[in-house]
């Protein structure tokens, strides 16, 4: 225990050496292509390729750390990183507990994966990722839902015949779909969403200012639609 | 990793896989191996002190001190682990902050819970918010290691406390004839002597806490189950080199050598400490050995 205490303090004065200014990044690492973790273990996709940018037109030392969907809120909440860069969509039930800066991608609707073409979503048994607009989606329609940790699991799901069709991001399934030929997306799409944005602390307005600011840039040089399009994660603005 | 890799997507199968598997996402996971493998190893000892302190505390003669080691064994054994480790360790991290921020910023004019944050000045977060990422894993490391030693220890605690009543009350009375005092006989008859009944239960505590493991990722420790999932999840072509359809199967059932071979091992070890610790006793163990001895 004493060892503990004075290994603690030991990292702490560590720590105090180091540069300033580093704002801490929380993403999830498992949503292809808004972000993933490479072959080479390091944070990667579109948000990584956003973040850094945002970071660097916002002068800020950014530092990337990944965390479980279903805790990314609370630990925002408790100060274990600064911002959430995950695809979360802005909604008034998280904006109740955390801030959200401006959109970067806009509202865009939801599809449907499935094993057959002309299944009837109404009445089906639904896979979606917990906490997510699509799980608070469905649950608000009366079908029947599955809820899944992470987004794998949701296709895997669907493809073991547990569920009949995956709600998800469009951006997210498309590349599935194109990959295994019994997987195909469905004609019927749902309007969910107003578009995604970082989440911070309502405590920390300086910070979503800077992040707000470097988006609007972003925006205005159309170097935001240039990586929107790159990624393919949403349309463009 | 190796030069051939480069060309990842005209190599014959065997070679695909050699690179597959040396790829720097697949070292993350074998390097948390390591990271399951040092926390047993720190925290084993770790939780057999605070089962000693908590044991010894519930004997002792010092009512508050009595108290305290009973509860301390009733409440931690009582709480289910998931949500011990969810809101124990937040609220310990909490608590440090806490500490931290009332010595470091007794200028601060802000309320340190605002809504649902809990906002504490810059030089107080711990580990800093500036601090690289590998101090930052290594205190949720530490974090982990102390919330498990908690947990076990008061399971810990409990087989210690049984253990030291088990042991002849008779070899406590001889001892005090003898003119011990009190301090005397717990360290030199009773402690000796109670570790042959402590060590069934104790290595009961030593082979769930080796499955526990996986509790590490909800404190944001990346361990070998995390790794497996990650790694074994579908790889599109369009975000990895080495495509593969869903390998999850595959990685847990490695999973599942890795987990039953360090049981085994632990198995025989703790077999040869017990062949050990009843040398000489006053159990069916150790009356074995003698006349197994004597026949010789």
């Amino acid at each position: 225990m004493k060892k503990l205490v004075l290994a603690t303090a030991a990292l702490a004065l560590c720590a105090g050496m180091a540069s300033a200014d580093t704002v801490r990044m929380g993403t999830e690492g498992a949503y292809p292509p808004w972000n993933f973790i490479n072959d080479s273990g390091q944070v990667d996709g579109f948000e990584r390729a956003l973040g850094d940018e945002l970071c660097k037109r916002a002068e800020l030392t950014c530092e990337w750390v990944t965390n479980e969907w279903d805790s990314i809120i609370p630990n925002l909440v408790s100060g274990n990183y600064d911002v959430i860069i995950a695809g979360m969509s802005i909604t008034d039930e998280r904006d109740e507990v955390i801030d959200f800066t401006q959109n970067y991608t806009p509202p865009d609707p939801s599809a449907y994966l499935s094993l057959s073409a002309d299944l009837d979503v109404e009445g089906a048994v639904i896979a979606a990722q917990t906490n997510t607009i699509q799980a608070a989606f469905v649950a608000e329609k009366g079908w029947t839902l599955v809820e899944f940790a992470t987004p794998e699991e949701t296709i895997a799901a669907v493809r073991n015949g547990e569920a009949d069709a995956v709600l998800a991001d469009k951006s997210y399934l498309a590349p599935v779909a194109d990959e295994e030929a019994d997987l195909v997306l469905l004609e019927r799409e749902e309007e969910i969403g107003g578009g995604v944005g970082m989440g911070v602390r309502e405590s920390d307005g300086e910070l979503k200012a800077k992040f707000d600011a470097a988006i609007q840039s972003m925006k205005d040089d159309g170097s935001l639609n240039t990586l929107i399009s790159k990624w393919e994660v949403s349309s463009t603005f | 990793m190796f030069e051939f890799c480069t060309d990842h997507e005209t190599l014959p199968r065997l070679q695909w896989l050699a690179c597959y598997l040396t790829t720097g996402k697949h070292m993350g996971f074998y390097a948390s191996f390591g990271t399951v493998l040092l926390l047993l190893a720190i925290t084993a000892p770790a939780a057999l002190l605070f089962g000693f302190g908590g044991a010894s505390a519930a004997r002792s003669r010092l009512l508050p001190l009595n108290w305290l080691g009973k509860a301390y064994i009733a409440v931690v054994r009582g709480v289910p682990d998931i949500a011990f480790f969810l809101f124990f360790v937040i609220a310990l991290d909490q608590a440090f902050e806490w500490v931290r921020h009332q010595v470091k910023c007794p200028d601060w004019d802000q309320p340190i819970r605002q809504g649902n944050d809990f906002v504490v000045c810059a030089a107080a977060k711990l580990p800093l918010g500036t601090a690289p990422q590998w101090v930052h894993e290594t205190y949720g490391f530490f974090v982990a290691v102390l919330t498990f030693a908690i947990v076990f220890g008061a399971f810990a605690a409990n087989v210690l406390f049984g253990a030291m009543r088990a042991v002849p009350h008779a070899q406590i009375e001889t001892a005090e004839a003898y003119g011990m005092s009190h301090r005397q006989t717990f360290w030199r008859v009773l402690v000796p002597q109670m570790w042959v009944y402590a060590l069934p239960g104790l290595s009961n505590l030593w082979m769930v806490l080796i499955k526990a493991t996986p509790l590490l990722f909800l404190l944001g420790v990346e361990d070998i189950v995390y790794w497996a999932r990650e790694l074994g999840g579908t790889a599109n072509p369009r975000f990895t080199d080495y495509p593969h359809g869903d390998w999850r199967m595959w990685y847990f059932l490695a999973l599942l050598v890795f987990y039953l071979g360090f049981t085994r091992i632990s198995e025989l070890v703790l077999d040869r400490i017990m062949r050990r610790l009843s040398h000489g006793q006053a159990t069916a163990g150790g009356e074995a050995q003698r006349r197994a001895k004597g026949a010789a």
